[in-house]
């Protein structure tokens, strides 16, 4: 009990102190409005006017915490599920592209990384181009590629998913091949005196020595997945997942809304990741490699 | 029947691929990667011409090399635009600010100890959605991409250096202290040089998120240039080689940055056991 | 000559882990005296390490206590008193050999000519002049510990502990680097405490030899040198010295027949 409070507390502190600055931010950033209005209005402001009113805005530059809360609770539990208006809906069809795109982009980052790791030439032509396109914005090009596919008639998941399976895809593989190349020389060298066959020695010793790495990837690839998805629900025109009410908060200008959708991708990010987690945990004692 | 000239180039290409891989050494491995990139492009521009793909669905190579030698100057500015004054700024701010923050709170356990989960959850994120609101705040122009560029490169320097600051040996801190060097002293001789390969590790992963950053941002709202704008624009245009040629661009800067923080890094990191030769 | 330097009174130490307290010193009394050469020897585990990081301030005794110059650890070590050799070189992969060496000095003050001065003079110490520009990655594994040697003897400190600097070298190297530190130790009268697992060594080196026993560590003789300050290579086939020898490992085995 005292140990989880002794990590506990410094997080929950600088969480308190987050939210300070947050509401005192709320309330210098929403003020030029309300000084406005009241000049307009020719009235003055008394200070506790002043802050309840920042706080209390429609559309405010920047909404306060509990007017966030009240938007994310709102969206989630304030709504019939299938409505338009629910973030669970939303959230639903981000996550459901999300997914399909991480196993078509992990699953195809396994098979290319076994094939690597026994083939030399497929390792020197694919290696050095999916390293190297690590470095290039793909994720920039996203939208683009929804639009092009637009255009030749292909709408709804199937994009969507590509475009978080091509981000899935090089963190795996990268993370699988290191995985893969993990037995040194010594234990491959053990397993040859043996006169083990390849197939015995991937599945007995490359495969579980390379678990570890590749859950590592696995937790930054579902990440990258879901920001592929929601990138890809940006293009002007989409009306269903977290980006597309990200994008329609911004052009009505609706702050609440924008900050609960963002909210809302936190909460299914650090779920994804944690799933990945304890996907891990339990494989890896299983196997007696856990800590 | 016409498939046959394709796969007769990727049977070709893969043959010659098997037979110089059994070289191994520096130059044909060089190769290899060449001919394997080569027989990609030779694939596409023959895919497009053999099946006559609409250009709006996907530009053959040569269009996208005859637009892009077209429309030098506009790719010149929205580089500008996009990359120097939105990414590379933000970049540059949100990485020192980083560097000075960890430093800050390397003296304290607590804060640490509080910062570094929220700082790993956050770095997890899908920042690019705040986006929106930087925007809205900082107006359409440059600087408020760089907003976001700073936003999204923080956490995940900020981790590193942390973790880096901390990745001295107990040894190396034993014998500071049996010198009792003062803090500044341990710091300066110990802790940043300890640091700079985790740090460099942090600065490496960001160059690609500072260009998406910087691009992504301008979906939300841009003067009428930069790589964003002109990517949506010429995708309502219909004028798929521009935006083909500005993904060149964007990929030829995005390896420029990421091989320039690389070249640093091998200079400053010489010592370290990945980097020796 | 018979001044205490070193002194310490009913030290322990307990080390509170997760599967329960572990009693690393118990009950230590010891004398050493200014100019004296200390071997600790002892099995693996006794608390060699400990005694020699609580003297050094890198470890806090939790009954007893020690005091070095009149002082408390913890000021001694802020007056510069220790210079401490560790059982790994612990060298700086980033600086030079010659850098390494600079280090303690640049923190303590001392100006670049007599860092130049001092670095050549150790370098010499240790023979590793002609390696001043290497990286300690680019040294075999004992040259490395030579340099992490002479980086303690640079800034002249009135102790040296060291903890089994030799362990890691051959036989001949050991040798050389023996005679070499008695020589510097006749010329600078330093005080030394010095671990190591070999009689020999401790027999050959020191004017006091203490031996250590596990489970509590705590010590169980101390022994005083007969032999002269003087030491030639061969006195190790004295009948003095293997009458000494002799009585170490008595006291070796005295140890051990508690558990
Ligand atoms: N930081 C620590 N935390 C918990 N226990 C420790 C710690 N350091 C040492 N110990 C324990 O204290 C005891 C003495 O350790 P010490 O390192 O002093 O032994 P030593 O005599 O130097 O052994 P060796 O000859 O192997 O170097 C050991 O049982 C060890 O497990
Ligand atoms: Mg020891």
């Amino acid at each position: 009990m005292t140990r989880v409070w002794r990590n506990a507390a410094p997080v929950l502190t600088v969480l308190m102190v987050i939210i300070a600055i947050w509401y005192l931010g709320a309330v210098r950033m929403n003020a030029t409005w309300e000084r406005d209005q009241a000049a307009r209005a020719s009235e003055e402001l008394t200070t506790s006017q002043m802050i309840t009113r920042t706080l209390t805005q429609d559309r405010p530059i920047l909404p306060a915490p509990h007017q966030v809360a009240v938007g994310l609770y709102d969206g989630i539990a304030g709504q019939a599920i299938t409505s338009r208006r629910s973030l669970v809906w939303h959230a639903w069809v981000t996550l459901s592209a999300t997914l399909a795109g991480f196993a078509i982009g992990a699953g195809a980052g396994i098979l290319l990384a076994v094939g690597i790791v026994h083939s030399r030439s497929m390792d020197q032509s694919v290696m050095p181009w999916a390293v190297a396109s690590q470095t290039v914005p793909i994720l920039a090009i996203a939208p683009m590629v929804i639009v092009v596919f637009a255009s030749a008639g292909i709408t709804g998941l199937l994009p969507k998913a590509i475009i978080a399976a091509w981000l899935s895809f090089f963190p795996v593989l990268v993370g699988m091949v290191k995985g893969l190349r993990t037995p040194d020389a010594m234990q491959l060298d053990q397993m040859k005196s043996w006169s083990a066959s390849d197939n015995q020695q991937f599945w007995r010793l490359r495969l579980p020595s390379s678990l570890p790495y590749l859950f590592t990837s696995l937790k930054v690839a579902i990440a990258a997945a879901l920001v592929g998805t929601i990138v890809g629900e940006l293009p002007a025109g989409a009306t269903a997942g977290l980006g597309a009410r990200l994008l329609s908060g911004s052009y009505y200008g609706q702050t609440v809304q924008i900050w609960s959708a963002l909210f809302a991708a936190a909460l299914l990010a650090a779920g994804l990741v944690a799933i990945v987690g304890i996907i891990e945990k339990a494989t890896l004692r299983r196997m007696g490699l856990a800590r | 029947m016409n498939a046959l000239p394709i796969i007769g180039v990727w049977l070709g290409g893969w043959a010659l691929n098997i037979w110089l891989a059994r070289f191994d050494t520096r130059l044909s491995r060089m190769a290899v990667a060449v001919v394997f990139g080569a027989t990609l492009l030779i694939l596409w521009e023959m895919a497009v011409r053999i099946y006559a793909i609409p250009a709006v669905i996907l530009p053959a190579p040569s269009q996208i090399a005859a637009s892009f030698a077209a429309n030098g100057s506009i790719l010149w500015t929205d580089f500008v635009q996009t990359i120097l004054r939105g990414a590379l700024t933000g970049w540059l701010i949100g990485a020192l600010a980083a560097m000075l923050t960890a430093i800050a709170i390397d003296r304290s356990p607590f804060l640490q100890r509080g910062l570094l989960p929220i700082g790993n959850f956050v770095a997890a994120l899908p920042i690019v959605g705040i986006a929106p609101i930087l925007v809205m705040w900082f107006g359409f122009d440059w600087q408020s991409k760089a907003a976001v560029v700073v936003v999204m490169v923080f956490f995940p320097i900020l981790v590193n250096m942390v973790a880096g600051l901390k990745a001295t040996d107990a040894m190396q801190r034993d014998l500071m202290a049996s010198w009792a060097a003062p803090y500044a002293a341990s710091l300066w001789k110990l802790r940043l040089p300890a640091a700079m390969p985790f740090l460099f590790n942090g600065l490496k992963i960001t160059t690609t998120l500072a260009l998406i950053g910087a691009i992504v941002a301008e979906f939300f709202g841009s003067p009428t240039r930069g790589m964003g704008f002109r990517i949506s624009t010429a995708v309502g245009r219909l004028d798929l080689p521009l935006v083909w040629a500005e993904i060149v661009v964007a990929a030829i800067a995005g390896t420029l940055f990421y091989g320039l923080v690389a070249l640093i890094e091998k200079k400053v990191t010489f010592w370290h056991p990945s980097q020796r030769k | 000559m018979d001044d205490t330097v070193i002194k310490a009174q009913g030290v322990g130490l307990t080390f509170q882990t997760a599967d329960g307290p572990i009693h690393a010193l118990k009950d230590v009394d010891l004398d050493i005296d200014r100019g004296e050469f200390v071997s600790f020897i002892g099995p693996s585990g006794c608390g060699k390490t400990t005694f020699l990081r609580s003297i050094a301030a890198l470890e806090t005794v939790t009954a007893g206590q020690i005091s070095v110059n009149g002082m408390t650890p913890d000021q001694a070590r802020k007056a510069r008193a220790y210079g401490y050799v560790f059982q790994a070189p612990g060298l700086y992969p980033w600086r030079t050999i010659r850098g390494n060496i600079s280090l303690p000095l640049e923190i303590m003050g001392f100006s670049r000519e007599e860092r130049a001065k001092r670095i050549a003079h150790v370098l010499e110490l240790v023979e590793l002049e002609n390696f001043g520009g290497k990286y300690p990655w680019q040294l075999s594994g004992g040259m490395q510990q030579r340099a992490s040697i002479a980086r303690a003897l640079a800034f002249d400190a009135d102790i040296l502990l060291m903890d089994e600097p030799f362990g890691a070298l051959d036989e001949i190297v050991r040798d050389r680097l023996n005679e070499a530190l008695l020589t510097l130790w006749a010329k600078t009268q330093k005080t030394i405490g010095f671990v190591t697992h070999s009689i020999p060594e401790a027999v050959y080196l020191s004017t006091k030899i203490v031996v250590m026993s596990p489970r509590p560590g705590r010590i169980t003789r101390v022994i005083q040198s007969t032999l002269p300050r003087e030491r030639p290579l061969e006195i190790r086939d004295t009948p003095e010295f293997i009458a000494l020898a002799h009585e170490v490992r008595e006291g070796l085995r005295e140890g051990h027949s508690y558990d």
